[in-house]
């Protein structure tokens, strides 16, 4: 009932402002992807991603600074392609998936930088811990799709210290901080 | 000395097999919680799980291998003067110590085959994975193998301790039977030579 009441009301807006369209995150089709990599010795890169997320965004391409993003990361569903690393990770060790599960992101800002670009400011929750990390974003495109809907991707990057979320096992000294590659598509509800 | 048991005393193939086995369990449960505090830039730190997955393979095939020994030889019977329900006790703690074992393996084997990669045991063979890619296979089988094994030492030290009991209180045969010396009475108490006398049944 809220809902419909918050629906009409923006509805009855809708006619003199600009619209923030709201978008899902299409997990359900997989064109969203939450990927790390880390240095291996300082040798390579290493990859792996996280299988279970959800999450929704707005964004008006009238007003992007006006954007917001909200993700909820299911920590467990980590892959690095190999189990027994996988399971270290997710153990004390790295993660500790056990007792913490999930992991959020919820922006605070979004500043357009011009050419389809912005810093999207938020706070990150992983292991328990909340800090403010800053993501690159780039806006790769938006329109309508074949099937009738309307969809807005973009791809991001950040990088923060493992330390940082509390996360002491040393891999090494060039392996001290890990980047996100985080690449969203949504469809517009 | 027999390989194959009879009612009274083990053969030398089911002493070969505990004496054989009873270390290597030992040493990779204190392998198994060792190497998993290693740290990265440890050269154990790959060389350990190695040899705990080589070691624990070969000890899968020793067990297999014993289980079928023990179902197609007669178990020496207890000791006269042991009561039943001790007995009964013993034999319980031995079938699970056989089922422990065989849990911790499989499970250690899921740990390591959940995403399908096969376990190399020394480079002289491999064993291919089996079932793989149940939800989160790795943590459960990891969780099972951890919380089975603290629960097999546990028995352990319950199957050792019986023993001693056995040996030292009760002065009976039970271990001297394992360690093929022949069903007969401790021969240390110089002072009470009528207990140096033969109690075989031969």
């Amino acid at each position: 009932m809220k809902k419909l009441a918050v629906f009409l009301f923006a509805t009855l807006l809708g006619a003199t402002t600009a619209q923030a369209a709201e978008y899902k995150i299409d997990t359900k089709g997989a064109h969203a992807f939450i990927q790390f990599r880390i240095k291996h010795l300082g040798y390579s890169w290493l990859y792996g991603r996280f299988d279970d997320f959800k999450g929704s965004f707005s964004y008006d391409e009238s007003a992007p600074e006006k954007s917001s993003v909200n993700v909820n990361i299911d920590v467990t569903s980590l892959d690095s392609n190999h189990a027994e690393r996988d399971k270290h990770l997710r153990g004390e060790d790295f993660l500790y998936t056990e007792k913490f599960p999930t992991a959020t992101f919820e922006s605070t800002g979004f500043e357009p930088q011009g050419d389809g670009k912005a810093k999207l400011t938020g706070e990150l929750t992983l292991r328990g811990v909340t800090k403010p990390v800053t993501i690159d974003v780039t806006n790769i495109g938006g329109g309508e799709d074949p099937w009738g809907g309307y969809r807005q991707g973009f791809t991001g990057t950040t990088e923060f210290a493992l330390k940082d979320f509390g996360i002491d096992y040393d891999l090494g000294p060039a392996s001290q901080t890990v980047e996100m590659i985080l690449d969203v598509e949504g469809i517009r509800i | 000395m027999a390989a194959r048991n009879n009612k009274t005393q083990y053969g030398w193939m089911a002493i070969a097999l505990h004496w054989l086995m009873a270390p290597a369990i030992l040493g990779l449960f204190a392998l198994g919680w060792w190497m998993r505090q290693l740290s990265y830039y440890d050269p154990w730190y790959r060389q350990g799980p190695e040899l705990h997955k080589g070691i624990g393979i070969l000890l899968l095939g020793l067990l297999l291998f014993r289980l079928l020994w023990k179902f197609l030889n007669p178990s020496p019977a207890a000791e006269s003067g042991t009561p039943r329900w001790q007995a009964v006790a013993a034999r319980l703690t031995h079938g699970l110590l056989y089922l422990l074992l065989l849990a911790i393996m499989t499970s250690g084997y899921l740990i390591s085959t959940a995403d399908g990669r096969t376990i190399d045991v020394f480079g002289w063979f491999s064993v291919p994975a089996t079932i793989q890619g149940l939800p989160n296979q790795e943590d459960v089988a990891g969780q099972v193998h951890e919380i089975l094994a603290w629960s097999l030492m546990a028995l352990v030290a319950l199957h050792a301790l019986a023993a001693l009991k056995h040996h030292f209180i009760d002065r009976d045969a039970t271990l001297r039977k394992m360690l093929g010396m022949g069903a007969r009475r401790i021969a240390a108490h110089t002072d009470h030579p009528s207990q140096d006398t033969l109690t075989t049944t031969k």
